[in-house]
C-alpha cells in the first residue's frame, strides 16, 4: 500500500493541476460551442500556441513565464481574432458541422506553423529548480499552488464578467437564444469577438501551465482536445462554469486512475491516461448527453 | 528526364497504387459525409484498425505479436471490415442520436484510443516495433509486374466500391440518406427513423476504410505506429474528399488522385534541397494543404465535381 | 407619413415563398392588427422585417426610410421592437437580465426603464432575480414585452402574445396592449384570438394564403358578416 502523503503528493494535487489546465481549456470549447454551436477542434492548439509564444520572451528576454503571460494571453487572442475573421466568419450562416471541419484545417495549419517557427524539439521554460514546500507530509511545489490560484483568480474573473457585465450578460443571452438576441438588439458579432478573446486567452493561460509544470511540444494540443472534448461534455457543453468542473473530474479522474487502488499494480497503466477521458465522455454520451449540470442537448 | 525509364514507370505505379488507395477511403469518407453528412475525424481509427487486423491474421509466426494465423488476404479482409463495421456500430448507436459534433469528439476520441492500444500492446500490435513481412499479392511474380498486379487489384477494388456506391446513391436508400442530410426533422417526419439509417451509413464507411487501411499494410509490407498519425490517414482523406467534391462518388476518387499527385510530386522536389530544409518545407507543404481547404471550403464549396442528383433507377416509367 | 409600410412584400423560408405580395401600414400611435387562418403568413411579415425569414420582393418603409434587409440591431436603434411568439424570453438570464437585454444598445438610464416597465407589469416586480425560464407563460409574455419596451420603441411588433395563455392573463395582455398604444407607441398586432384584437385595434387586416384579403378600420372588419363567417368563427 502507498501512504496517503503519496496519494496527496503524487496523484491528487499533480490531478488537480491537471484539472485546472483542462478547466481553462474546456472553458473556451464550451463558450464556443454555446455562442456559434460548433466544436472547436483547432482549441487545444490555441493553448499550444500560447505556450509558444511565452517562448519568445523566456528564451530571447529571459522572462519568467508568468512575467509573460498576460502579453501570451493577449497575443493568442489576437490570432483567434484573426482566424476567426479569415476562417470560420464565412460560416456563420451555414451548418455548424462545415465550421467544424474548417477548424479541423486551421488545426492543422497551427500546428504546421508552430513546427515551422520552433521546430518539432520538446521546450521548456527553464525556471530553474525551485524546491517543493513542506507542509507536514504535504510537498507541494509552487508552479503548483500558483497554477490553482491563476486558474482560481481567472475562473472567477470570468463569473464576474459573465454575471456583472452588460457584455458578459449578452454573451449568456447569445448562448440562450442567437436569433432573440439579434432580433432584441444585442450586437452578436461583438459578443462573437469576446467569446473568442476569452477562449483563446484562457486556452492560452492553460498553455502556458503546461510549460510551467511539464514541457512544451508541437503535437500537445492534439493529445489535449480529447480531454478538453471530454471536459466540456462532463460539464454540459455550452456551459462554462460545468467546463471548469469537468475539466477538474477530468484531470483528477486520469491521475487518480493510475492509482493502484486494488494491487501493487496502477489500476490503469499511466500510458492509458487519455482512454480514461474518453470512457468518461463516452459514459456521459450514453447516460446524460446534457452534462452533470444539465446543460442543453444541442 | 527519361519517361520511359523504368523509374518513372515504377513512379507511376506506386502513383497509382497509392492514390487509388486513397480513393478507397475517399469513398468511405463519401459513404459517412457525402451520403449522410456525418464528420468523422477518426478515419485513422478504422484505417488502422484494418490494416492491423489483416496484418496480425496473415503475416507468419512471430515472438514480437500475436501472429502466425496464415490466414489468406481473402479471409483477413472481410474479418478487419467487420471489426471496424462493429466498432463503428457500437460508437454510432452512441453518438449518433445526438448532434454532429457529437460525433465528431467521439471519433476524435476513437482514433485516440485505438493509437494508444496500438502503442501500449505490444503483444498485440508489436507497438513501436511495428509488423515487418506483411506479404503482397502477386509476389510471386517479377518485380515491375507485381506492382502492376497489385495496382490493378486495388483499380478493380476502387471500380467495385465505386458501382455499389453508385447504386447506393440512386437506390430509395441513398435518397433517404439525403434526405435525412439535408433536414432530418423533415426525414423523421415523414417516419424515417433517422439514427438507424445513419448508423447504416457510418459502419459502411467504416468498413471501407478499413478495406483502405488493409491495402495499404499489404502495400508497404510494413505496419507501424505511422499508420495511426492523423495529418497522413484522417486530414488528407478529408481534404481530397472536399477538394473532389462531396457528395460525388467520382469527385473522391479524382480528389484522391489530385492532392496525392500534388502531395507526393511536392514531396519529390523537396528531398532534393538540403538536410534542415527538408523537414522546414514538410511543414510548409501541410500549411498549404490547410490553406487549400479552406479556400475550397469557402470558395468552392462543392467542390471539382459538384454533388449531383441520380438519374432515378427504380421509377423509369414516371419519365416516359 | 405611416410610421411603418410594407409595400407588395414577397417573403419565405429557403425556397418556399408565404408571403405572395402583401401590403399593409402602421399609423403613428395607432394599433393595426393582422388576423387570419393558420398558414396565411401572419408572422412571417413580422419575421422578414427582423430577417428571420427572407425577403424576395417589396419593400420596408419605417417613417419613410427604407429599412428593407436592414439588420435587426438597426432597425431596435431605428425605434422598432419586435417580441417573437415562441421562446421570447432569455430563459437562463434572471428577469432583471432580460430587461437589460432589451437597452443594451443604450445602457444608459436602465434603473428608470426598468422602473418604468414595473410600472406597467407590476407582477414582474417580485419575480426579477428569478429566472425567465421559470416564470408561467403571462409573465413569460410580460417580460418579453418588457424587454422589447426597454429602449422605448416607437414601433412594437407583437407576434401572438396571448397564445396559449389562460383568459385572465389574456385580458391582461390586451390590456397592457392598449395601455402602451395610449402612450404613444404604434403597435402591429398578430393575433390568433381575431375578435379581441380587432376589438382593441384601429386599422385590420385579414391575411389568407399570404394575400391582402380584407382591409379596412378594425370596427368595419368586425361588423363584416363576410369576415365574420370564414374568419372570425362566426
Amino acid at each position: 500500500m502507498i501512504a496517503l502523503s503519496d496519494f496527496i503528493n503524487l496523484y491528487l494535487l499533480p490531478g488537480l493541476v491537471v484539472g485546472c489546465i483542462y478547466a481553462l481549456g474546456a472553458i473556451g470549447i464550451s463558450l464556443l460551442f454555446g455562442i456559434l454551436r460548433f466544436a472547436h477542434f483547432a482549441h487545444g492548439d490555441m493553448m499550444t500556441l500560447g505556450a509558444y509564444l511565452a517562448i519568445i520572451f523566456t528564451a530571447n528576454f529571459d522572462w519568467s513565464p508568468y512575467a509573460a503571460l498576460p502579453i501570451t494571453v493577449i497575443g493568442t487572442a489576437l490570432v483567434a481574432l484573426l482566424l476567426d475573421r479569415a476562417f470560420y466568419k464565412p460560416f456563420r450562416r451555414s451548418a455548424g458541422i462545415v465550421t467544424v471541419i474548417a477548424s479541423f484545417g486551421v488545426m492543422l495549419m497551427l500546428r504546421s506553423a508552430i513546427q515551422l517557427i520552433w521546430g518539432v524539439d520538446v521546450k521548456t521554460y527553464d525556471i530553474g529548480i525551485r524546491f517543493p514546500m513542506e507542509f507536514g507530509m504535504l510537498k507541494i511545489a509552487p508552479r503548483q499552488v500558483t497554477i490553482v490560484l491563476v486558474t482560481a483568480a481567472l475562473v472567477i474573473a470570468l463569473h464576474l464578467f459573465l454575471s456583472r457585465t452588460r457584455l458578459g450578460k449578452a454573451m449568456r443571452a447569445v448562448s440562450d437564444d442567437p436569433d432573440l438576441a439579434r432580433v432584441s438588439g444585442i450586437n452578436v458579432e461583438q459578443v462573437v469577438r469576446w467569446t473568442w478573446i476569452i477562449g483563446a486567452g484562457l486556452a492560452a493561460a492553460g498553455g502556458v501551465f503546461i510549460g510551467i509544470q511539464t514541457k512544451v511540444h508541437p503535437n500537445m494540443g492534439w493529445d489535449l482536445l480529447l480531454p478538453l472534448f471530454a471536459a466540456a461534455v462532463l460539464g454540459g457543453i455550452g456551459r462554462p462554469y460545468g467546463a471548469v468542473a469537468g475539466g477538474l473530474a477530468i484531470g483528477l479522474c486520469q491521475e487518480l486512475a493510475t492509482y493502484p487502488w486494488f494491487s501493487e499494480e496502477p489500476f490503469i497503466a499511466p500510458g492509458y491516461k487519455p482512454a480514461v477521458a474518453f470512457s468518461v465522455m463516452v459514459i456521459m454520451l450514453i447516460w446524460r448527453p446534457t452534462g452533470l449540470f444539465r446543460g442543453r442537448a444541442f | 528526364m527519361d519517361i520511359f525509364s523504368p523509374g518513372f514507370l515504377n513512379y507511376l505505379i506506386s502513383l497509382g497504387t497509392m492514390s487509388g488507395i486513397y480513393a478507397v477511403l475517399c469513398l468511405g469518407l463519401n459513404l459517412q459525409w457525402g451520403f449522410a453528412g456525418l464528420f468523422n475525424a477518426g478515419i485513422a481509427a478504422f484505417f488502422a484498425i484494418g490494416a492491423y487486423t489483416t496484418a496480425i491474421l496473415t503475416t507468419p509466426e512471430s515472438p514480437n505479436y500475436l501472429g502466425g494465423f496464415g490466414l489468406p488476404i481473402v479471409l483477413a479482409w472481410p474479418i478487419a471490415m467487420l471489426l471496424s463495421g462493429v466498432i463503428a456500430w457500437a460508437i454510432g448507436r452512441i453518438c449518433l442520436r445526438l448532434r454532429g459534433d457529437y460525433l465528431a469528439m467521439a471519433t476524435i476520441g476513437i482514433a485516440e484510443v485505438i493509437r494508444l492500444l496500438i502503442k501500449n500492446e505490444a503483444w498485440l500490435t508489436a507497438g513501436t516495433r511495428g509488423i515487418p513481412n506483411i506479404a503482397r499479392p502477386f509476389e510471386g511474380l517479377p518485380s515491375t509486374w507485381n506492382h502492376l498486379a497489385f495496382m490493378g487489384l486495388v483499380m478493380a477494388l476502387v471500380a467495385i466500391i465505386y458501382w455499389a456506391a453508385e447504386r447506393a446513391w440512386a437506390s430509395p436508400w441513398g435518397r433517404t440518406m439525403r434526405a435525412i442530410r439535408d433536414s432530418d426533422m423533415a426525414a423523421a417526419a415523414i417516419g424515417k427513423d433517422v439514427t438507424q439509417f445513419r448508423v447504416e451509413a457510418f459502419v459502411l464507411g467504416a468498413m471501407v476504410m478499413a478495406l483502405g487501411g488493409a491495402l495499404s499494410a499489404h502495400y508497404f509490407k510494413f505496419l507501424g505506429l505511422s499508420a495511426t498519425e492523423p495529418m497522413m490517414v484522417t486530414f488528407l482523406v478529408w481534404v481530397m474528399l472536399i477538394v473532389g467534391g462531396s457528395g460525388n462518388n467520382r469527385g473522391a476518387i479524382l480528389g484522391a488522385l489530385i492532392i496525392w499527385i500534388i502531395w507526393s510530386a511536392t514531396e519529390l522536389l523537396t528531398n532534393r534541397l538540403p538536410g534542415e530544409w527538408i523537414t522546414r518545407t514538410s511543414y510548409i507543404r501541410v500549411l498549404l494543404i490547410g490553406i487549400l481547404l479552406q479556400v475550397v471550403l469557402q470558395r468552392f464549396a462543392k467542390g471539382l465535381v459538384p454533388e449531383r442528383p441520380p438519374r432515378m433507377i427504380d421509377d423509369k416509367p414516371e419519365s416516359r | 407619413m405611416s410610421l411603418l409600410q410594407i409595400d407588395k412584400l414577397v417573403a419565405g423560408y429557403g425556397a418556399v415563398d408565404i408571403l405572395n405580395g402583401i401590403d399593409l401600414a402602421v399609423e403613428p400611435g395607432k394599433i393595426s392588427v393582422i388576423v387570419g387562418p393558420n398558414g396565411a403568413g401572419k408572422s412571417t411579415a413580422l419575421k422578414a422585417i427582423f430577417g428571420l425569414a427572407q425577403i424576395r420582393e417589396g419593400r420596408v418603409l419605417f417613417q419613410g426610410d427604407d429599412i428593407t434587409r436592414q439588420p435587426a440591431d438597426r432597425l431596435v436603434a431605428r425605434g422598432i421592437a419586435y417580441v417573437p411568439q415562441e421562446r421570447n424570453v432569455f430563459r437562463s438570464l434572471s428577469v432583471r437580465e432580460n430587461l437589460e437585454m432589451g437597452a443594451f444598445l443604450k445602457p444608459g438610464d436602465i434603473a428608470r426603464r426598468i422602473e418604468a416597465v414595473m410600472g406597467l407589469f407590476p407582477p414582474l416586480r417580485e419575480k426579477l432575480k428569478q429566472a425567465a425560464g421559470e416564470l408561467s407563460g403571462g409573465q413569460r409574455q410580460m417580460v418579453a414585452m418588457g424587454r422589447a419596451l426597454m429602449l422605448e420603441p416607437k414601433l412594437l411588433m407583437l407576434d401572438e402574445p396571448t397564445a396559449g395563455l389562460s383568459p385572465l392573463y389574456m385580458d391582461q395582455i390586451f390590456d397592457r396592449v392598449i395601455a402602451i398604444n395610449q402612450s404613444g407607441v404604434g403597435v402591429l398586432l398578430v393575433e390568433q384570438n381575431a375578435k379581441q384584437a380587432l376589438a382593441i385595434g384601429h386599422v385590420g387586416y385579414v391575411l389568407a394564403t399570404g394575400r391582402n384579403r380584407f382591409t379596412d378600420s378594425a370596427a368595419n372588419l368586425l361588423v363584416n358578416r363576410e369576415v365574420a363567417e370564414s374568419f372570425l368563427g362566426g
